[in-house]
């Protein structure tokens, strides 16, 4: 928030131009500076232009509705409806679940954090968890929900559970999102000045009241933003996809409940399609990858967009001086 | 921290006092499920590290040969093997990741620094949500068009048909190497770097930056002394979350790096940089599917529980090294 404040100033005058009075070291450092920040502009755009290339030659509104189906050349597999309605699940699963934990776990460390170890452990475990690798949290997956207690959950037969489906993905990736969750919301409510808190306190609100109903409204572009991002890594994830979620073609639920059947069973995401439609995976379809793919980035990019506009809006608004 | 401000508390259905422990509750919920985590990924590990030892992180023998092994003795239900000498997958996983950081930090501070102090305001502009769209892609993206485009690349001009036959007897060069990893996971983690060095670099004060240069100290050294200085706990944070990502990286390196347990040899000469292996993190993912079997199992938690470690201590090491830098108040 600062940092937006202090990019902004009028930026120092530049009284001594890069010439023959510097020294050598000087000179290569501005150099190297200049060359591989053009290095960079030109991988950036590079991949940019050739996904939007790949992505102009391959996505047909029709793959957006039809079913995937298993064939051997592109005329016959169809589409990735499933895939697509795939991320949206997982993604409203991940995030029903991390959004209130998150949020929830940020509150409390912030403005509670009674029991000072407690919150210190808690703290500790959260940043912890942000650096775990995510195959590492589907292999944990794995072993919990494959217990019978949550045999509820997935698919089970004769007493084996499966262990495998979206509640189960969900789940787990919930964990993904959630330190993002809870290290912007932590930053968006440190940001808040004391005598907020102390006018609202004074007038006879308890402090419930105060987080509810002051801190936390305050703090909204703070939470906002961190959902997004975490949304984006869950949108982003294939480990955990493929390994919990089994990275069927289609929609294979298990029962016959209408909804229920669906989050009980599994089914795949853009990205375990892009990878089992990679040359790596089963199906090997390019141009079906490139187009989901595709899809893929074009869902990232609007997510970035909403936190950069949440961002710059913030800004104009928010109680920093 | 307001105690003293609390007036007494109304008798309310969602009074404080119930709001606090809520709160409490569900936050000590996330700690409990990082505790269950550790200890159900380190006891699953377990039976793998008691049969092997020390020897678990030695070499010895073809690593791929004792997964086929370890499975199939699993999956019969006969005596279970157990010997697992892991270190073509840890070689690899050293490699990747140390070559990918080690580049994009060079690379890293000099873009941030370019980007931050040197680019005209207009670049500047466009770069920054680029750089935050990058470090957002999914790893599977840039996956794809490396094993769709640098794969081939390297496969088809690179390398030389002389190289190929020369190391047939033991194995294929195809393209899937160690240059097209490093490659991939430079340019999938320089972004986070970039970005997080950004932060760090815009949040020097603006004073000390203007007083070095106007004592006279050119563009350049100001830059460079002053500001990279200030903002070094960025730079170890930045390098701390990239270098988690790389260590982590499962999909991505199993697409490009070849999939094949072998430990890519320095004393090769060139061929060294288009040999084939496989880090920690993408064997997990091509064995995902044998986690049926119990020896195979234990194993995939042995190799999972190194990677839990190491994250573990590079996050340790991160907050060591930054503690000597508070000084400078610079968020990192």
């Amino acid at each position: 928030m600062e940092a937006g404040a202090l990019a902004t100033p009028p930026r120092p005058p530049r009284p001594v131009p890069a010439g023959p009075t510097w020294r050598l070291a000087d000179r290569i450092g501005i150099a190297l500076c200049w060359a591989l920040g053009a290095l960079f502009c030109a991988i950036a755009a590079a991949i940019v232009i050739f996904m939007l290339v790949q992505g102009i030659r391959y996505v047909r509104p029709s793959l957006l509705v039809t079913h995937p189906t298993a064939g051997f050349n592109e005329t016959q597999t169809g589409g990735f409806l499933d895939p697509l309605l795939g991320t949206l699940l997982v993604a409203a699963i991940a995030i029903a679940i991390a959004l209130p934990l998150g949020v929830a776990t940020a509150v409390w460390l912030s403005e509670y954090g009674r029991p000072f170890a407690l919150a210190r452990l808690t703290e500790s475990a959260v940043e912890m968890v942000a650096g775990t690798p995510s195959i590492v949290l589907a292999l944990f997956g794995t072993v919990v929900f494959s217990s019978p207690a949550l045999g509820f959950l997935s698919r089970s037969s004769g007493g084996v559970v499966f262990g495998r489906s979206f509640f189960a993905a969900g789940a787990i990736l919930s964990l993904v999102a959630l330190p993002l969750i809870v290290s912007s919301t932590r930053e968006g409510l440190q940001a808040i000045p004391t005598h907020l808190r102390e006018a609202s306190l004074a007038v006879g609100k308890t402090r419930f009241a105060t987080v509810r109903r002051i801190l936390l409204p305050t703090a909204r572009p703070s939470v906002v933003t961190g959902t997004m991002l975490g949304l984006g890594r869950v949108i982003g994830d294939t480990a955990i996809i493929v390994i919990l979620l089994g990275a069927t073609l289609r929609f294979n639920s298990a029962g016959h409940a209408p909804l229920l059947g669906v989050l009980k069973g599994t089914g795949s995401t853009l990205t375990s399609y892009v990878y089992q439609n990679s040359p790596s995976g089963e199906g090997n379809q390019p141009s079906k990858a490139y187009a989901a793919a595709f899809v893929l980035l074009a869902i990232v990019l609007v997510l970035n967009a909403a936190v950069e506009i949440v961002r710059r809006r913030s800004q104009v608004g928010s109680w920093n001086p | 921290m307001h105690d003293a401000l609390l007036i007494e508390e109304r008798p309310h259905w969602w009074s404080d006092r119930r709001a606090e422990l809520t709160l409490g509750a569900l936050a000590c919920g996330v700690l409990a499920v990082v505790l269950a985590m550790l200890v159900f990924v380190v006891t699953a590990a377990w039976p793998s590290f008691a049969h092997n030892g020390l020897h678990w992180f030695g070499s010895g023998g073809n690593v791929d040969n004792q997964i086929r092994t370890i499975f199939l003795s699993g999956d019969q239900g006969g005596p279970f093997h157990w010997q697992f000498h892991a270190w073509p997958l840890l070689w690899s996983t050293i490699l990747t990741t140390g070559a990918a950081v080690a580049i994009s930090f060079f690379c890293s501070v000099f873009v941030a620094l370019f980007i931050i102090e040197f680019a005209p305001s207009s670049v500047r502009e466009i770069l920054q949500p680029v750089i935050r769209l990058l470090a957002s892609v999914p790893s599977v993206i840039y996956g794809l068009i490396g094993v769709l485009v640098i794969v081939p690349f390297i496969g088809n001009h690179l390398i030389t048909q002389g190289q190929k036959q020369s190391v047939a007897y033991a194995i294929s060069l195809n393209g899937y190497s160690l240059l097209a990893a490093v490659l991939i996971l430079t340019v999938m983690i320089s972004p986070i770097m970039i970005s997080i060095f950004c932060d760090g670099l815009r949040a020097v004060p603006r004073t000390w930056v203007e007083a070095s240069l106007g004592l006279g100290v050119n563009r350049w050294r100001t830059y460079w002394k002053i500001a990279v200085r200030t903002a070094r706990p960025a730079l170890i944070a930045g390098t701390v979350l990239a270098t988690a990502r790389a260590l982590g990286e499962a999909v991505m390196l199993a697409m490009v790096s070849g999939s094949v347990g072998f430990a890519p040899n320095p004393l090769d000469g060139v061929i060294f940089f288009f040999e084939p292996s496989r880090p920690l993190a993408a064997t997990i993912i091509s064995n995902s599917e044998e986690l049926s079997s119990p020896p195979m199992k234990h194993t995939l938690y042995a190799i999972a529980a190194v990677l839990l470690f190491s994250a573990a201590m590079l996050s340790l090491i991160g907050w060591v090294a930054k503690q000597p830098m508070k000084k400078y108040a610079v968020r990192g």
